[in-house]
């Protein structure tokens, strides 16, 4: 007992803002576009998930579908994309974005204050689900924000989906999802629920976890750091200032 | 090295029973091929493990596709053929002979009869319709007060679905049976027809927790079969990669090990440290999961001479907390009382299973593809292999702890004597043979990983198949549970710490 209470004594608060740690200088974030095109098209040829496309000259990124491997910034011949550290990409949509302001403060109103989450994988390879449980570490804490993952889908306000949704998981991505009480959230975490892009076209998955359930948040990544996902929780919730 | 022997496939058990009786670790991997474009015939495919631990035998059956497509069953005689022969069946409809479960693996009760998705004819985009009124039968035991309870797909916590049936005589579990492959994304027919490089994205995502194990063992398998050699440094980069990937998932073990038993303070400092190893693989690879790090014919980035004593330092600091932490569990009884005698998996067992890693050696199994068919220069390397002979959660919990700090051991003798900077880190992969094969192996923090390849044209995955750790170790769960109360279930699973995703694919 004595040696429990001098480590915890020891070790202190460690915690952390959510958005306190600079990412390491290597950290592959968002690919920005910087510059001029032209036109080689490398970057969408190697790109593994089919994140890229060039329209007139221009190449856009599908952030949701991107896994920040940095192949194209590698492949690149005119030295226009550049990939940062940046991993507040989080996008709100659904209710949260196309609802009128009324609504939306209803809603944050309602859930706002304390908001339990339920995670349910769909088709994960587990790293999201790593990262969903750092969040529960001393270090992010995402209890000081009011928010805590619950056992249940019918003591939850959110879902956190993860992966693609295969074959095997739709039915209980479906009944996930109705025995979630309205109202409520959905957030697609990492490039496989946010695009389904991930492996590609197969027998055993059935896509973006959109075509099925409405989703409130994207957050890309692959996984999403647990910053870019308090990132995402804190802009559903109009937590951060904008 | 790797002897081939192909036999007519009426001799497949006799052939298989003369290799296992050879082999020091017993069948390894066993999967099927649809060679029929090239020779009109399907293969079965035998890896067995060699008396001579530098040695691997290679049995290959071939099946004509006039036949019956069946194949005597190796279940018999070798018990951890049991699940590779569900597989084959689940996907090639090549049935074994005389295996008396042969329910589906990975595709469920939506999926049609008589569709076999890794067959060659079988195009990925087929949009396959829904199989109404089909049933998989759950292993039941009938009797006056039994009763049963299921649990998942969808779990409690954050963790990954699988569906357990629970034969109860009270609070003592008599039976257990588990429902797997629901993440099953058909990794083995995406990557076909892809190239090398662009195939390896999704081989690292396979599993998130053994990225750099499955890519170590997918790039191994090609720079075998291109004849490449790849340089000492990063060889030596390697290592460390592969010790870290091993480090933040034996440290994170430990402290979710005491969430399983509600040791709060133990969950905690776990969590806290693996956030730290985390961070460490961020800075060395700009991903927390290592991704992107070990790619074919080498490493991505170097480690710079500031990155070595980032590494250093944060080891230094984590090792003397994970000491501190480790040491609040062994004096603790309440612990210790949960985690002695519980889940045991006896040494036969684990040894007829074929199981690998963590589970085997806590067993009394002394096997370390590290050690045994040593790869990437870890023979050059001196570290111990930590063995327990209990077989119970302690005894896993106790090399996983051990094993901690080797793995710290390795990353500081390799990081002492790296070899210096070299202009290339990475050399090309020229172009393979086609239908040329290659098999590729690496110790991940749950155990050994078997990846098998066979190349098309131009550089492209004709066939592919993973035998991952837990791939191995699954078969192995439903024999430490019973005997033990339901409340324990979460601590024994977490013993193990069985990838979902590494056997679904």
């Amino acid at each position: 007992m004595f040696k429990i209470l001098r480590k915890i004594m020891a070790t202190g608060n460690v915690t952390e803002p959510y958005d306190a740690m600079i990412p390491a200088p290597r950290a592959r974030g968002e690919v920005a576009i910087t510059g001029n095109c032209n036109n080689c098209q490398a970057c969408v040829g190697v790109c593994p998930t089919g994140a890229l496309t060039l329209e007139a000259g221009q190449v856009i990124i599908d952030q949701r579908a991107c896994i920040f491997c940095g192949s194209c910034v590698e492949a690149c011949e005119a030295g226009t994309l550049r990939q940062t550290g940046n991993y507040k990409l989080a996008q709100l949509s659904g209710q949260l974005e196309e609802a009128g302001q009324a609504l939306r403060n209803k809603i944050i109103r309602t859930l706002g204050r304390s908001l339990a989450i339920r995670h349910l994988d769909v088709g994960s390879c587990n790293a999201c689900e790593w990262e969903l449980n750092a969040l529960s570490n001393p270090l992010y804490d995402l209890q000081q924000y009011g928010l805590d993952f619950v056992a249940s889908p019918r003591h939850a306000d959110l879902l956190m989906v993860t992966g693609v949704v295969t074959r095997n998981l739709t039915q209980a991505l479906m009944m996930t999802y109705e025995a979630t009480p309205t109202p409520k959230l959905v957030m697609a975490v990492g490039a496989c629920a946010a695009s389904g892009k991930t492996f590609g076209t197969s027998y055993a998955i059935r896509g973006r976890v959109d075509k099925f359930i409405p989703v409130d948040i994207y957050v890309p990544g692959c996984p999403p750091r647990p910053q870019a996902l308090l990132y995402g929780l804190h802009l559903a919730l109009d937590k951060i200032k904008r | 090295m790797i002897k081939n022997f192909t036999v007519s496939v009426e001799n497949l058990r006799a052939a298989a029973n003369v290799c296992y009786s050879k082999s020091k670790h017993g069948l390894l991997a066993m999967f099927a091929n649809d060679e029929r474009q090239l020779n009109g015939k399907f293969a079965i495919y035998c890896l067995f493990d060699g008396r001579n631990p530098k040695k691997m035998l290679m049995i290959k059956a071939t099946i004509d596709q006039k036949s019956a497509m069946e194949y005597p069953s190796l279940t018999p005689i070798i018990p951890a053929a049991a699940w590779f022969e569900r597989e084959i069946h689940d996907l090639f409809g090549l049935t074994a002979v005389d295996n008396a479960d042969l329910r589906p693996l990975l595709l469920h009760e939506n999926w049609p009869a008589d569709v076999y998705p890794l067959r060659k004819d079988f195009d990925v985009s087929t949009i396959v319709p829904e199989a109404i009124n089909k049933k998989i039968p759950m292993a039941h035991a009938h009797g006056e007060g039994l009763f049963e309870v299921p649990v998942g797909p969808i779990h409690a916590g954050i963790i990954e679905p699988g569906h357990f049936r629970f034969t109860q005589a009270g609070e003592a579990t008599l039976l257990l049976d588990a429902k797997l492959g629901f993440t099953h994304r058909g990794i083995e027919k995406t990557v076909e027809g892809l190239s090398l490089n662009k195939a390896f994205f999704q081989v690292e995502r396979i599993c998130g927790g053994c990225t750099v194990s499955h890519a170590l063992a997918f790039c191994q398998a090609i720079e075998t079969m291109a004849g490449v050699d790849i340089s000492e440094r990063a060889k030596a980069i390697r290592i460390v990669i592969a010790e870290l990937e091993r480090l933040y998932n034996h440290v994170g073990d430990a402290g979710n090990l005491c969430a399983g038993l509600g040791f709060a303070v133990g969950t905690s400092n776990g969590a806290r440290l693996k956030e730290y190893l985390m961070r460490l693989n961020d800075a060395v690879a700009g991903n927390r999961f290592l991704r992107g790090m070990v790619i074919p014919g080498g490493v991505h980035y170097d480690l710079t001479p500031e990155l070595i004593a980032e590494i250093k330092a944060t080891l230094d600091k984590v090792v003397v907390d994970f000491e501190q932490m480790t040491g609040l569990l062994d004096e603790n009884d309440q612990f210790l009382d949960r985690v002695n005698t519980t889940g045991l998996l006896p040494y036969q067992a684990a040894k007829e299973l074929g199981v690998v890693g963590v589970a085997a050696r806590a067993s009394g199994v002394d096997y370390d593809l590290r050690r045994d068919k040593p790869y990437s220069g870890y023979d050059r390397v001196k570290f111990k292999v930590p063995v327990q002979r209990t077989g119970d959660v302690a005894a896993r919990l106790l090399v996983r702890l051990e094993e901690t700090f080797e793995s710290i051991s390795i990353i500081r003798q390799v990081l002492e004597n790296i070899p210096t900077t070299e202009p290339k880190l990475a050399v090309p992969i020229p172009l393979i043979k086609p239908y040329m094969t290659g098999v590729g192996w690496s110790e991940s923090a749950r155990g050994g990983n078997i990846h098998w390849l066979m190349v098309g044209e131009n550089n492209t995955i004709y066939r592919y198949f993973v035998r991952s750790a837990s791939y191995a170790n699954w078969p192995a769960l439903p024999i430490a549970v019973p005997g033990n109360i339901i409340p324990d279930f979460p601590l024994i699973n977490k013993s193990f710490e069985l990838c979902y995703a590494c056997l679904d694919r």
